[in-house]
């Protein structure tokens, strides 16, 4: 039997007999996320529709200045509430969401026909309230604007003659493309789930097996070591891939308990997506496994290499973090690059479009040669005369 | 047959061997004594080709360690200093593990482990994971799977290190069972009485530096002494005034 398979058996063979390498790689790794998925974007579903039905209640600071504006908005699902002493101070606390103050010169401003002022007071910062203002900012515009165009009615004029120009839109997003915004961090959940997956077997097979001390026996054996590095890299990669596929499935699964319709958009995490999945990320798979098993092999002891993986794991979050920051259009290059490639190629999935195949031929190759220069410097670490010397 | 040739080693400025030459033949047990730190792990580890000597040579049954390491490897048997098991594998698994990485087949695997296990007295052990084991039992496991691929030389670190003394009693019986095979065995040990019950012949180093090499009598006889215990003792500090 060849070297490489003796070793990738053993380890398999050991690591499952490890509960906490088992529960982290195949239950929480890639069961956790799916889960936390459907339960933080059902939350979002229910508060952003929730809230568009709903009364709106608002402080009013001077409504006897304008009864009549007040009862329009009254109509249309504001609530007056007692105006705080100082509005301000009340929306810097936390205490308001949004204030609507009328000035006292407001009748008399309405009375000339010049326009009146009303405040809207908040705090953009808080994003939670943007749904609030915006919907009070709404419903002081149409008032606005139903008399105006009575106004020129009065007069003799066409309301129409107020607004020459009318923007229409035309939205051509798919309903795949609006849900992809809620799921631009779905490459994130994989990448993550292939890590911890991998990452208790890399660290177990150098660090752990150098502070254990069976490293100076194993390398007594006639196998050159890069083959048994080779064994070792077989075995984290195949962790991390089982972690991943059940990932995938597991998404399969919960994306059925995401209630799409109400968002109007469709989401498909079905098997053609599983597919691209697992082939887009099969390279960068491997690419994980060497760096983690890289930076195994410099920790002096177990702890210490879950210490260095535990930094390394928010390297790729980067990629989403950037594309949700300053989105760009994709370029072909893009694809080539790790981590990058499989988060453009994931979210055109999710998307609903095709993918190209010089786009994933650039992300399959570029991953894989990254994944074979992570190689290459393992294999020079594990060449290291000192790796093997734990005492 | 194990020859070694002005071997060096140094970490940093610190000259763990210098220039040491011995031979360990075959059919005979070789001890390599000395005290704590004497640079007799290192001189070892050079042996099993883990350690790449700076200056000198290894000769394996003729087989040049610099030339050709996976061939030496593969006529040695290595108990290390670090007996390292795994601890998730039974004891029969772990010996199969480097049974396999020698390339045997596995209907000679299974002949040699049964051999093994009953030779070493290990058949209530040998399907027990290896967590919690003795230090005995570990050492057995550690012996056995050295010696899995039936290897004509034997490297032990300090063997008999942690043993109790019945543990240690069967070690040797175990120890002179492979000398009657005709087969080479070098050890290492720092404890007088274990080199005067198992040694053919003992290579004294200390300092980095082989200061004796004879037989337990001659070794005696050369110095004076009336112990080995003794003519140790006089061998080794006189190493010290020289290097002094």
């Amino acid at each position: 039997m060849h070297a490489a398979l003796t070793v990738f058996l053993k380890e398999v063979r050991e690591n499952l007999r490890d509960r906490r390498t088992l529960i982290n790689a195949l239950l929480t790794g890639p069961l956790l996320a799916p889960v936390l998925f459907v339960v933080l974007i059902n939350v979002q579903l229910h508060i952003e529709l929730d809230k568009a039905g709903k009364p709106l209640p608002v402080p009013v600071v001077g409504a006897a200045n304008a009864p009549n504006l007040v009862a329009a908005l009254v109509q249309m699902g504001m609530v007056v509430k007692p105006a705080p002493r100082d509005p301000e101070a009340a929306v810097r606390e936390q205490k308001a969401d949004v204030v609507l103050r009328i000035p006292a010169g407001y009748a008399a401003h309405w009375r000339k026909g010049e326009p009146a002022e009303v405040e809207l007071i908040y705090d953009s910062s808080r994003r939670d309230t943007h749904e609030d203002v915006s919907r009070l900012r709404a419903m002081v515009k149409r008032y606005a604007k139903i008399v105006g165009a009575q106004r020129l009615l009065v007069r003799g004029l066409s309301p129409a003659l107020a607004s020459p120009l009318v923007a229409a839109d035309r939205d051509q997003a798919t309903p795949q493309a609006r849900g992809a915004l809620i799921f631009s961090m779905l490459p994130y959940f994989f990448v993550l789930t292939a890590f911890l997956g991998g990452m208790y077997l890399a660290i177990d097979t150098t660090a752990g097996e150098r502070e254990r001390q069976s490293l100076e026996p194993l390398f007594a054996n006639p196998v050159p070591r890069r083959r048994i590095l080779l064994g070792k890299l077989a075995a984290t990669t195949a962790f991390a891939l089982v972690s991943l596929a059940l990932s995938v499935v597991a998404f399969a699964v919960a994306g059925r308990f995401i209630d799409t319709s109400r968002l109007d958009m469709v989401l498909d995490l079905g098997a053609h997506f599983a597919t691209f999945v697992l082939l887009l990320m099969l390279p960068l798979v491997l690419l994980l496994a060497a760096l983690q098993t890289l930076v195994a092999a410099f920790a002096k002891s177990y702890r210490e290499a879950q210490t260095y993986l535990s930094l390394l794991m928010f390297v790729p979050v980067l990629p989403s973090v950037l594309l949700i920051v300053v989105p760009v259009k994709a370029q072909l290059w893009m694809y080539a690059v790790p981590l990058l490639g499989q988060q453009l190629g994931i979210m055109q999935l999710v998307r609903g479009e095709a993918l190209g195949a010089a786009s994933v031929a650039a992300c399959l190759a570029g991953t894989a040669l990254a994944a074979l220069l992570a190689i290459l410097a393992t294999m020079r670490v594990y060449a290291s005369e000192r790796l093997a010397i734990s005492g | 047959m194990i020859e070694v040739q002005n071997l060096h080693k140094s970490f940093g400025a610190v000259k763990a061997v210098e220039d040491v030459s011995f031979s360990a033949r075959d059919g005979e047990i070789t001890g390599l004594l000395g005290p704590n730190g004497a640079g007799k792990t290192t001189t070892l580890r050079m042996l099993y080709t883990l350690m790449k000597p700076e200056r000198g040579r290894v000769l394996v049954d003729g087989r040049d360690a610099a030339a050709d390491p996976l061939g030496v490897r593969r006529a040695l048997g290595v108990l290390p200093d670090a007996r390292g098991l795994y601890k998730r594998l039974t004891a029969r698994e772990n010996i199969e593990y480097f049974g396999r990485l020698h390339g045997l087949d596995e209907a000679t695997l299974r002949r040699r482990c049964d051999a093994l296990i009953a030779a070493l007295d290990m058949a209530a052990i040998a399907g027990r994971r290896t967590e919690g084991f003795s230090q005995g039992e570990r050492v057995k496991t550690a012996i056995a799977r050295a010696l899995v691929h039936d290897p004509k030389n034997l490297i032990l670190d300090e063997p008999t290190n942690g043993l109790d003394v019945m543990a240690t009693r069967a070690m040797r019986e175990f120890l002179f069972g492979l000398r009657a095979e005709g087969r080479c065995v070098l050890f290492s040990s720092h404890i007088m009485q274990e080199v005067v019950a198992l040694c053919d012949r003992v290579v004294v180093i200390a300092h980095g530096r082989v200061v004796a090499d004879a037989a337990p009598q001659t070794l005696r006889e050369q110095t004076g002494a009336a112990s080995l215990e003794d003519a140790f003792v006089q061998i080794i500090s006189r190493s010290e005034t020289r290097a002094a």
